[in-house]
Order: C-alpha cells, then structure tokens, then sequence
C-alpha cells in the first residue's frame, strides 16, 4: 500500500509505548510494529481488534467432540456390538462413562491442534517462509515501528520520531 | 468502615425465624409409629403405586431399577437393609424401615445445611491460606472480606459439634454405625469400629474444629496487627508461617473430616479419592460465595478499588475448580462403574435408582452450566452473570451433600420439602447475620499489606 514508509527504531519497550500513542494521537498510520518479544498493552496501543482465536478452538473443540461420539457410537454400538466384559452395549449412553476419556481427549486434540494450524494460516507462518523482518536487530535488542510515509510530510514525520526518542530513523522505498 | 443496612439486619432475622418455625413443623410432622407411616405412604402414593409397598412388590421394583446393574441388586438391598438393621422385608419390617427414613428426614435435612455453610466458611479459609502462602498479588484487597465469612467458621463448627453429639448420644438415626443394635450384627462395621466409634469420632471433630478456628484466629489478628505495625512486615511473615502450617494441617484433617462426616453416613462403603471430591466441593463454594460477597460490597459501594479484573480472578477460579470438582467426580463415578464390584458399586446404584433427577442434574448445574457460561472471558467481567453462575453453582452443590448425605439416611423417602428448605433459609440467616457482622468489625482494606499496592493496580 505505502510505497515508502520511515523506519524508526528504539531501544526500550517503554520509549516505544509511549512514541506509538503519540503516533496515534497525531493520526499517523503506523504499519507495523517489530519487537523481540511481546510488549503487553501494545496491541490496545497500536487498537488492534482481539483475537477470535479462541472461538476458532472452541468450535474446534465442537467437532471433536462430535467425532468422537459418532465415531464410538458406529464402531462399539451399531457396528459391533459385542459384549466385552460385561459392559452394556444395548445403547451409547448406557456405556458412555468409557467412552468419556475419549471423548474428552479427542475435544483437547481437535480443539489445540486446528487452532495451532489456524494460527499459523493467519499469520503466514511454514517452514522455508522467508523472513519479514526488515532488520535483524529487532529479533535482539531494539524495536522498530513502521510508519507509512507516502501521504505525509517526511520531514515533518522524521522530526516527530526523532522527539520521540527514535535512535534512529530511515526512508525506505516498500515493494 | 462496613456499616450494616437495615435489610441486612432484618432479613437474616427474618430467614432464621421462618427457617426455625418450617424445621420445628418438619420435625413435629416426622412419624413416630408405624401406623402413621402407612397413613402417610397410602396417602402419598395412592395413586402411582397403590397397594405396591408390601414387600414383595418394593423388592420387584428394587429389581427393575437399572438394567445395567441388575445383578448386583440384590446386594445393593441386602445392603440398605443391614443398615437400618434389619434382616428381612417381611410384614411390618419395611414399614419399620420407612419409619426409621421418614424420623430420620428432618434431621438429614438439617445435617445437610449445616455441614453445606460450614464448608462454604470452611472453603473460604483453605483459599485465604492459600492467597497468604503463594503471596497473591490480586487478592489483598479481598482478604477482609474472606475474614469476614470465615468469621462463620466457629459458628458453624460448634452447630454441627452440637448435631454430631447429638447423634453420637442417640437422639437421631443419622449414622448407623453409632447404633450398637446395627453394630451387633454387622461384621464390617465391627472391624472399622476402631475409628468408628463415638468418643474418637467427637474429639476427632473437636480437634478439627479447634485448629481451623484457631488457624482463622490467629490470621485475623495477625492481619489486623499487620494493620497497626507494618513496619518490617513482622506480622505479614508470621501470617505466611502460619498459613503454610495451616494447610498441611488442612490438606489431612479434610481428608479425615470426609470420612468421618461424610463417608461415614456408609459405613460398608469407601473411596479413597473422596476426600478430594468433598474438597473439591467446598472450595468451590467457598470461592463462589466469596465472588457473591465481594460483588454485593462494590454494589454498595464499599470496595471501590476492587474492579472487574478481581471479579475476572474469582471467576476463573469458580470455572476452574467447578471442572476440577467435576473431574474428581467423574474419576470416582467411572472407576467405580467401570469394575462394578458390589461392594463398591451399591453406593452408586442406591444414587441412580432413587435420586436419578438430584445426582445427574447437579452435573449440569456444577460443570455444564458454569463451564459454558463462563468459558467467555468478557461474560467473567459481568457482575450478574457472575452472580447468575454463583448462584446455580451454589444450589448445585447443595445438591451434591444432599446426594451424599441423603441416600444413606432417608433412602427412597427422600423429598425437598419444607424440613429441607426451612434448614437452607436457618442456615442462611444465621450465615449471613454472621458474616456480615464480622464485615463491620474491621477496615474492609487491609491497609498494612506489603502486596496491597500491586492489589490495588491489578488488572487482567
């Protein structure tokens, strides 16, 4: 979208909170934001919408379920219904305390498994995936905040960063 | 400072009259021979079963209960019958045996509510320990208000002292093993009366009664002298010691305190994860009760530093242990179920059969409701549906003593009727008028905590 956007890095979690409200205040629409680890509250800062992750797994957690007891239900009631050991398997809710540790498991299962995928579906993450990190030192010690810059002045943003406490501030040209 | 409102007065008042006046009628009403126990059956169940309570015909039922365990149904009734000490179902024996359930009724439903509110106090204190042993930097803003309900804890301790002699000295059926006549002719309880037996049984219960309290004593003092001299957190680290103390205490005498309250009720049967199960149980009151409290002081205005993050906490914790206790529960069910040895079984069979709606309904209400309620974090932050899940988790494991208590006391007679419920409202009024006047006692902040500030600022 931005053709060219100001690269400007910092060097503490607590310089960068505060020159992202400040960002924001001054309606400036930051792109991206690169930090070596999660810096709580930087998602309500930036006003990042939550994540719906958590219905995903519950509804995840849904089909689980539903393939266990259908899946039990086929195979130990309607299939074959032997009598192992004496227990009941006139119907599925007669022997349905054994069938529970399944069921329970295979809910856990589907229910962390397909959200890890989803996760990494929504977040574009695969082995062999080339790294979208503009520099190297973001993943060590410092974080950087991308700011378009095609619809503004760059000076006057440059200017702005640097009373924020950038360290450092680059132009770049975004493919 | 808490003041009391005038409601707050009156309305214990009210629910301690109303429920003494509806258990006097319980117990006036409770049959004294067997003449009026057959009044009574032929009126009640005239309809449904017409002349079906001669024996024969009760025994046929017996058999046609569940078709899963049949074969073990035999046993199970051999079994109820030795407890109320008979040997037989011939002539007037069962109408003996009803009358012995129906004498039996009031009582139960009094032992049932006593022991329920003074697990909620005694939940309370187990989760305050707790708070003080792990150095819980949320809930310092919320310790005076669980002072303020285990303030029931000596209370409440001495009533059900009071009822456990009273059994003990014969006034009641409650316990079939403190009846010598049963004990005569019963092998299994002969070889477990070295435990079971009334002296040990009550001082045992004083013993447990006694450290709890004076565990809940010395707290508060130490809290409110932390208050007072804060300097160097003297009585902060003396709390400390003596919570981490306190909880391997608890952690035995709950255990033991199952058995011999609980358990007990039958003697023939043990689990040995019950002791969990039945703290799992109180913990989860204790802690629904404390979110109940804390919510109704900010609505007055009296706690303005607790905010939704606290109430958040609290009602993880409430979902939390509300799976836990379910999975205790299951874990006891299936085990049980699952190898079917009669010895054991019979506990669930008598259950099934007789309180199918009690023992299965208090699943939905102790783990189907709460977990789908509060599985959503936003709905954790919402008073009333806090209150709404409090308040269902709360009747659910009433329900869940009842469906302990009552199988092995009163058996197929059993009913929520007015002895039941006039017991709930008693042990309310006196519950509330306790732990309400306890909240007027102190500063409901604990100023002097070293973590009250952290408390003040938490949120999630």
């Amino acid at each position: 979208m931005a053709s060219k956007v100001v690269h400007a890095y910092y060097l503490d979690d607590e310089v960068l909170m505060d020159a992202v409200k400040a960002l924001k205040i001054k309606h400036y629409h930051i792109e991206e934001v690169f930090t070596p680890f999660p810096v709580h509250g930087l998602d309500k800062l930036m006003g990042l919408p939550h994540t719906r992750l958590a219905i995903c797994s519950f509804l995840y957690g849904l089909v689980g379920l539903t393939v266990a007891i259908t899946m039990m239900n086929y195979i130990m009631i309607e299939d074959w219904p032997q009598d192992i050991g004496g227990k009941p398997s006139f119907s599925y809710i007669e022997n349905l305390p054994s069938f529970v540790p399944i069921m329970f498991e295979l809910t856990v299962f589907f229910a962390a498994h397909l959200m890890v995928i989803t996760f990494y579906m929504r977040s574009k993450l695969w082995p062999f995936k080339k790294a979208e990190n503009p520099d190297e030192r973001t993943t060590d010690d410092h974080f950087l905040v991308e700011v378009d810059a095609s619809h503004t002045d760059v000076d006057e943003l440059t200017a702005f960063l640097k009373d924020t406490g950038a360290v450092e501030i680059n132009l770049k040209d975004k493919e | 400072m808490y003041t009391l409102s005038k409601n707050l007065k009156l309305i214990p008042i009210i629910l301690m009259v109303v429920g003494a006046i509806g258990l006097a009628i319980g117990f006036v009403s409770a049959p004294s021979t067997i003449e009026e126990v057959k009044e009574h059956l032929a009126a009640s169940h005239h309809d449904d079963h017409g002349a079906s309570h001669a024996p024969a015909a009760t025994h046929d039922s017996h058999a046609h209960g569940g078709d899963t365990h049949a074969d073990h149904k035999k046993d199970a009734h051999g079994h109820g019958a030795a407890e109320a000490g008979h040997d037989a179902h011939g002539g007037d024996k069962h109408y003996e045996h009803v009358l012995h359930q129906l004498q039996n009724k009031p009582w139960a439903a009094l032992y049932v509510a006593a022991f329920f509110f003074f697990m909620i106090a005694l939940g309370v204190l187990a989760f305050y320990a707790i708070q003080f042993a792990a150095q819980a930097g949320w809930s310092p803003l919320l310790l005076r208000v669980m002072e303020g309900i285990t303030a029931y804890l000596l209370p409440g301790g001495i009533i059900l002292f009071v009822i456990l002699a009273l059994s003990g000295f014969h006034m009641n059926h409650l316990f079939v093993w403190m009846d010598p006549e049963v004990v005569a002719h019963d092998e299994l309880i002969q070889g477990k009366s070295g435990w079971l037996n009334v002296p040990f049984f009550l001082i045992r219960a004083a013993i447990y009664i006694g450290v709890w309290s004076l565990y809940r004593h010395f707290a508060v003092k130490y809290s409110r002298n932390q208050d007072e001299s804060p300097e160097g957190n003297v009585w902060y680290k003396k709390s400390f010691k003596l919570s981490a103390v306190f909880l391997v205490f608890f952690i035995y005498s709950e255990s033991m305190m199952s058995w011999d309250w609980i358990m007990s009720f039958d003697p023939h049967w043990f689990s040995t994860l019950f002791g969990w199960y039945v703290f799992a149980s109180l913990f989860v009151s204790g802690i629904t009760v404390i979110a109940l409290v804390t919510i109704y002081l900010k609505s007055k205005g009296y706690l303005e530093q607790v905010n939704n993050s606290h109430i958040h906490d609290l009602a993880k914790f409430m979902f939390g242990i509300s799976v836990f206790w379910t999975y205790l529960w299951f874990s006891q069910f299936m085990l049980i179920w699952y190898s079917n040895i009669p010895e054991e079984v019979t506990y669930f069979i008598t259950r099934i059969n007789d309180y199918k709606l009690p023992f299965f309904g208090m699943l939905i209400m102790n783990f189907l409701f709460p977990v789908l309620v509060m599985i959503n974090t936003d709905y954790k932050r919402i008073n009333w549906i806090v209150v709404m899940a409090g308040i269902v988790i709360l009747l659910g494991h009433y329900v869940d003593v009842y469906n302990m208590v009552m199988p092995a006391t009163v058996g197929q007679s059993w009913f929520i009727g007015i002895s039941e419920i006039s017991a709930v409202l008693l042990f309310l009024g006196i519950f509330i008028f306790v732990v309400f006047n306890a909240l007027t006692k102190a500063p409901l902040v604990p100023k002097g905590n070293p973590l009250l500030g952290e408390s003040k600022h938490f949120h999630y």
